[in-house]
């Protein structure tokens, strides 16, 4: 018996579009191809696997009504108790810490301007990516000196009210610097006010105000100047990967490494949430909200299921900037004014809500809970128009 | 009493004094609550007007007793305005931003107009009313009338100064009544509202329903704060009434205006900064509005978000093997307690009967008859008889907790949804709840003295909805990762184990025994072994008569040592687990098979392709032949399972040694200078990390060493590699070597002065000097090794209690932000509002519940059932 052409299956697969989701449908067609080669596949076959594809997506549907929102906060928040609150090292790069579990998980929510170990993954286009050598010196470049990398002491000379910074040769080569252009940058920094004069390795920097005080200010500023690289971008390390280098670094400055030549800008990510939201706009931060949160689960060992934290991720994201998960953000902005009441900050939140004669229309969850009336969800999002006490009356 | 409405929203507003007049049933005049003779004194804070709350008296206004009168507002005429604390930054910002003369506000009226256009239509109008505080920048004339404005400072808690002059509450008010109400809205304050309310002129008195005294058992009344607090300012008020008509000196007038500020300010908040909270006579903090409303165990959080409930019981819960999966073991004592209201119908009038006769005392009973008109009748003292024959359709029995009624059980934390589920009742003597230990992984629950919660849900709709969304059963797949999460604990699968594997021959009669205990009563199969006469059967084909037919499922075994090739049938260790037309022909069962929390591979093809119900009476017989079977079988763990033979401990003892000399080694070549630092690392932080490396590859060694010993004939070895408790690296910490201790991820170091205790040299950098651990915990610890230990388990602790408190306001934060979101009939998600979150919830709509790993369908699944095996790459 010969069994339906390939061409047959395909056509008939594609059938499926629009009432099964796109993935299935890729599967279903692949599977049957594959299949088909090895035994034959009659008519009949074909249109009960299609059928039974349609028939079980359907069962697999949510039904409306569903508090998923609930079901959602639970499954990421249950296992919460599970997850440790130290930060390791970071997974095959031991240079660099990272902040895992529990605390990471915190992290996102709270949508932190700055994580507390801020990380970039930089990938490399065609000829750095190959080239140890080439991505080094990328790395180099990406990397953040300052003045206080390439000096080996800084001293205050009270006598003329200056400072002398002793510039370590050694570490300025490792930095591809030299003495004058370290006193170029340091000079245009400070401005006109600070006279900068290069002597050897010596740098003399004087200002003119001249108290101590204002020496000691000059001398943390002094070391803070960035001579090259990226700002903020404090570690870079390079590391193989698969069959490219890639460079991680410690901190993070996602717009100041897309601009270097050689970066590819479409794999390089950061681990700073508002960072990508400002850079590359809020699909993308919804995006890394959602791998962030499955890979910290991930690492810990827990499966959630992705369809949670997506809700999470697009209730953070819904109206257009990262909000987050508390009282500065979501929870902050909801209707009802009872709901807001009853979680944090109670008077402020009522008191307000009198003066701008707020009205609580009492379509949420705690509202009704606190007015004793069912909640708006499952079996209570359904309304009958019907009476109860005209059950079984004429 | 009358039928409760529904609420439909509800406005939040400020009361103006005409408004608080209006719904004020009487003035207080007077401090004095009761008379001599104990009795409310008229126009007192007491007033019977106000409502009542002692049994017997009657409400003079709605003429209702204590049960049913809501209770009424009064209210008290100050002498003199005084500020609402609450509100003192919306006034300074009134005040600053508005005329001091004609009251407008400080911007043309070109700007007003725009800001005006702005607001118009806009929900949250108040957004604007931010901008416009921030652009009446200082100006220091007035636009509208031309009059020079002076700066305006406000002095915590409740002054306002005007350059040098203090603006009473009465100046304050009268500035506040000349700002056109177009002009406060601009300000933030709604039309509807006229800003000098926020200068009280008239206090309102709250119910006495809501303030209510306690009589002591000595018969002495014990005064609600707030009440104290009202006396305070009616004191006061009458006296600085008295001192203004009376014409007093201006300074003491002033004194006491300022004075009942305090009080009533206080009467708001106690707890404002910069002023003294009010105390009650013996010292202690009043409790006044905010606090009661705040916090915890305030008003919202405490008593509106969470309530106390009837028909409700706590007790200790222990453990029945005997209960199904879905029931709940109650005593007695709490069925005669705990009632459900039972309708008459003409199906159970005469149960009901019985019922009503047995009363209260006997266990299925009833406490309580309500007849059609409304009336109870309580069955402790009435004529039980004649109630019961005078029983009829439309009445009403509240009947004792019996078998099989639907109640919902619950343990705190309550995490996740399964810590609600619905179970059946069994009820049975003793005085604890009953549950049967699959559920227990759900609720978190162990033995050690934990108390759980049980409700009775009283109307059939609720009843019908625990049965049908509740229900244990239907709590087999978590909505978490769509797997199961009901399973067998600890000796359900040691014990299974022990039956399965291969060797294990039973006789006819152990079979039936086994078959019997699980609840089978189908017929034995042909047996296995024919020897010697004597007919005998494998474990596996015991197991197998609890399998469905038609049950197919190949998976590794928990036992799989990992091999490098899998010799699959072949496996010695019997870990590839086939199991065609339910029917287990190799492998043994063990956690993968159906533990709790682990891969549960048997489970989770049972329910897909079974459902619940199979599965859940699955569960209810394989534990109970599990624990039979290890009955029969023989099981016993001891301390002895941990003995290792001398010659190995004297390889242990080796390579301890050996890794001591090299971390001596390390320490040296570090001292040298010689050390090779990792990229990114200072030379120290290198040093810890290779130290470490080398202890910690010595323990594992030392344990490899050990279980060279610990074989699957030993007993604590089998619950490790089944995974029914405990895990290798356990037993070899008791049989070999306990290993580093550590405090955030780093050896111990912190103590004394470069060393963690007295006994070693300073800077001593040796793996004993830094909580190397190498005794086992069979051997016992060295009290040195036991302080180290100690210190790495006080971490432990610490880490528990603080994960506790930071994962739980995680997920009130994440509940709070996302419980009003729900799929609606258009499979779009939506919050409260009706705003769009997701167009199709998780992008295909499909249940996490309900997905196949995942995946919205399982295609080779399908493919496979329909179209045949499908040879694998
Ligand atoms: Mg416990
Ligand atoms: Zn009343
Ligand atoms: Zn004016
Ligand atoms: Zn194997």
């Amino acid at each position: 018996m010969v069994g339906v052409a390939a061409e047959t299956i395909k056509a008939e697969v594609r059938k499926l579009d629009g009432r099964v989701p796109e993935s299935v449908v890729k599967e279903v067609e692949s599977l049957l191809l594959k299949v088909s080669k090895k035994k034959a596949i009659t008519h009949e076959q074909l249109q009960r696997v299609l059928d039974a594809t349609v028939k079980s997506y359907l069962a697999s549907l949510v039904e409306p009504g569903e508090a998923v929102g609930t079901i959602a906060a639970q499954s990421i928040g249950e296992p919460g108790t599970q997850m440790t609150l130290r930060t390791f090292h970071y997974a095959g790069v031991a240079e660099l810490n990272v902040t895992l579990g529990l605390p990471r998980l915190i992290e996102i929510l709270d949508t932190r301007r700055t994580p507390s170990a801020a990380l970039m993954t930089v990938y490399l286009e065609r000829p750095y990516a190959e080239n140890k050598e080439k991505a080094r010196a990328l790395a180099q470049e990406i990397e953040m000196t300052t003045v206080e990398d390439v000096i080996s002491q800084m001293e205050m000379d009270l006598i003329n009210m200056q400072l002398v910074l002793s510039l370590n040769r050694s570490r300025l080569r490792q930095k591809e610097l030299t003495p004058s252009k370290v006193a170029e940058i340091v000079s245009s920094e400070l401005g006109s006010k600070t006279k900068v004069v290069l002597d050897e390795t010596k740098l003399r920097i004087k200002t003119e105000g001249g108290s101590l005080s204002e020496l000691r200010r000059l001398a943390t500023k002094v070391r803070k100047i960035r001579l090259r690289g990226i700002k903020d971008v404090t570690k870079v390390v390079v590391k193989r990967e698969g069959n490219e280098y890639v460079i991680y670094t410690e901190g993070s400055n996602l717009a100041g490494v897309f601009r270097i030549p050689g970066v590819d800008k479409r794999r390089t990510t950061t681990n700073n949430i508002r960072e990508i939201e400002e850079v590359l706009g809020i699909e993308a931060a919804r995006n890394a909200i959602i791998s962030e949160m499955m890979e910290t689960l991930k690492e810990q060992g827990l499966e959630v299921d992705i369809r949670h934290i997506m809700l999470v991720a697009d209730i953070m994201t819904a109206n257009g900037e990262v909000r987050q998960i508390g009282r500065h953000g979501v929870s902050g902005e909801k209707a009802s004014v009872l709901a807001r009441a009853a979680f944090e900050i109670t008077l402020k939140h009522l008191l307000d809500a009198c003066l701008k004669g707020e009205e609580d229309k009492l379509e949420g969850v705690v509202e009704n809970i606190i007015t004793g009336n069912p909640i708006p969800l499952g079996t209570g999002a359904v309304r009958l128009a019907m009476q109860g006490g005209n059950i079984g009356r004429e | 009493m009358r039928p409760p409405r529904a609420i439909e929203s509800i406005h939040f507003t400020l009361l103006s004094p005409d408004d608080i007049r209006r719904i004020s049933v009487t003035r207080i005049v007077t401090a004095d609550t009761y008379d001599e003779d104990g009795f409310p004194i008229e126009r007192g804070l007491m007033d019977r007007r106000l409502g009542v709350v002692d049994p017997g008296l009657r409400c003079k206004t709605c003429g209702s007793g204590p049960r049913d009168c809501p209770g009424h507002f009064g209210h008290i005429e100050l002498a003199r305005p005084v500020v609402h604390v609450n509100y003192v930054e919306p006034i300074f910002d009134l005040l600053r931003s508005t005329c001091r003369k004609c009251g407008r506000i400080l911007l043309s009226e070109e700007v007003a107009t725009k800001f005006r256009e702005e607001m118009e239509g806009k929900k949250s109008w108040w957004e604007v009313s931010d901008k416009v505080l921030q652009s009446v920048s200082k100006v220091d004339k007035c636009p509208h009338c031309g009059e020079k404005q002076l700066e305006i400072k406000f002095e915590k808690p409740f002054t306002f100064l005007e350059g040098k002059n203090r603006l009473t509450p009465q100046d304050i008010r009268a500035r506040l009544e000349r700002i056109p109400t177009e002009d406060s809205t601009l300000l933030g304050v709604s039309p509807e509202i006229r800003p000098e309310w926020m200068v009280l002129t008239v206090l309102l008195v709250p119910p006495v329903t809501v303030r209510p005294s306690i009589t002591l058992e000595t018969g002495v009344r014990s005064e609600d704060d707030l009440t104290h607090k009202l006396v305070d300012i009616i004191r006061i008020n009458q006296r600085l009434a008295e001192n203004i008509e009376a014409g007093a000196p201006h300074l003491i007038v002033e004194d006491l205006w300022e004075l009942l500020q305090y009080h009533v300010a206080t009467y708001f908040s106690n707890e404002i900064s910069g002023v003294p909270p009010a105390r009650h006579r013996s010292g202690r903090v009043l409790r006044t509005l905010s606090q009661r409303l705040k916090g915890k165990e305030g008003r919202f959080r405490g008593n509106l978000s969470g309530k106390r409930v009837d028909f409700s019981a706590r007790a200790v819960v222990s453990p029945d093997p005997c209960l199904k999966l879905d029931e709940v073991g109650v005593p007695e004592q709490v069925a005669r307690v705990l009632t459900v209201r039972t309708r008459v119908t003409s199906f159970n009038i005469e149960e009901m009967r019985e019922y009503v006769r047995r009363g209260p005392k006997v266990h299925p009973g009833a406490n309580w008859v309500i007849s059609p008109d409304g009336k109870r009748y309580d069955l402790r003292y009435a004529d039980r008889e004649e109630l019961a024959k005078n029983l009829e359709p439309g009445y009403v029995v509240e009947r004792h907790l019996q078998n099989g009624d639907v109640v919902l059980f619950n343990r705190q934390p309550s995490l996740h949804r399964m810590s609600i589920m619905a179970h059946k009742v069994r009820v049975m003597p003793g005085r604890t709840f009953r549950l049967n230990l699959c559920v227990c992984p759900l609720y978190n629950a162990d033995f050690d003295g934990d108390e759980m919660n049980l409700h009775v849900p009283q109307s059939e709709e609720a009843q019908v909805e625990a049965k049908v969304l509740m229900a244990v059963q239907n709590q087999i797949i978590s909505p978490r990762f769509g797997g199961p999460i009901i399973g067998g604990v600890q000796d359900h699968i040691t014990g299974v184990y022990l039956l399965t594997r291969r060797g294990t021959l039973l006789t006819k009669e152990q079979a039936h025994q086994l078959l019997i205990e699980a609840g089978v009563t189908a017929s034995l199969p042909q047996p296995a072994v024919v020897r010697g006469g004597k007919e005998y059967w494998t474990g596996k084909q015991i197991f197998s008569q609890l399998l469905p037919k038609g049950l197919n499922i190949t998976y590794r075994a928990k036992i799989c040592a990992g091999c490098s090739k899998c010799m699959k049938e072949e496996c010695e260790k019997d870990a590839y687990v086939v199991v065609r037309d339910g029917e287990l022909i190799h492998g043994v069962i063990d956690a993968h098979g159906y533990k709790a929390l682990d891969k549960c591979e048997l489970l989770d093809e049972m329910v897909r392709e079974y459902g619940e119900e199979v599965t859940a009476e699955f569960l209810n017989k394989v534990t109970r032949l599990s624990i039979a079977a290890a009955r029969m079988l023989g099981f016993t763990t001891s301390i002895d399972d941990e003995d290792i033979p001398p010659i190995t401990k004297e390889r242990i003892e080796e390579a301890l040694e050996k890794a001591r000399k090299r971390v001596e080694q390390l320490i040296e070549i570090y001292n040298r200078g010689e050390l090779e630092p990792l990229p990114g690392r200072s030379l120290r932080e290198t040093l810890e990390m290779r130290i470490m490396e080398v202890l910690a590859e010595v323990r594992d060694k030392a344990g490899e060493i050990a279980e060279k010993h610990l074989s699957l004939a030993n007993p604590a070895v089998i619950m490790a590699r089944t995974g029914a408790r405990g895990s290798m690296l356990n037993l070899t910490q008791m049989a070999a070597c306990v290993g580093q201790q550590s405090v955030r991820g780093e050896r111990l170091s912190r103590g004394y002065v470069g060393r963690v205790l007295p006994h070693f040299k300073p800077g001593d950098l040796g793996a004993e000097a830094r909580g190397f651990v190498s005794s086992s915990y069979k051997e016992g610890l060295r009290p040195i090794e036991f302080f180290f230990h100690a210190m790495g388990g006080r971490e432990g602790l610490v880490d528990t209690a603080v994960r506790t408190a930071q994962s739980g306001y995680m997920q009130r934060r994440l509940i709070n932000a996302l419980q009003d979101l729900r799929v609606e009939y258009d499979g779009t998600v939506r919050d409260d509002r009706g705003r769009i979150v997701q167009f199709l919830y998780g992008e295909d709509g499909v249940d996490p519940m309900r997905a196949d790993n995942g995946k919205p369908v399982n295609v080779s699944k399908i493919v496979r059932k329909i179209i045949g095996v499908v040879e694998e790459d």
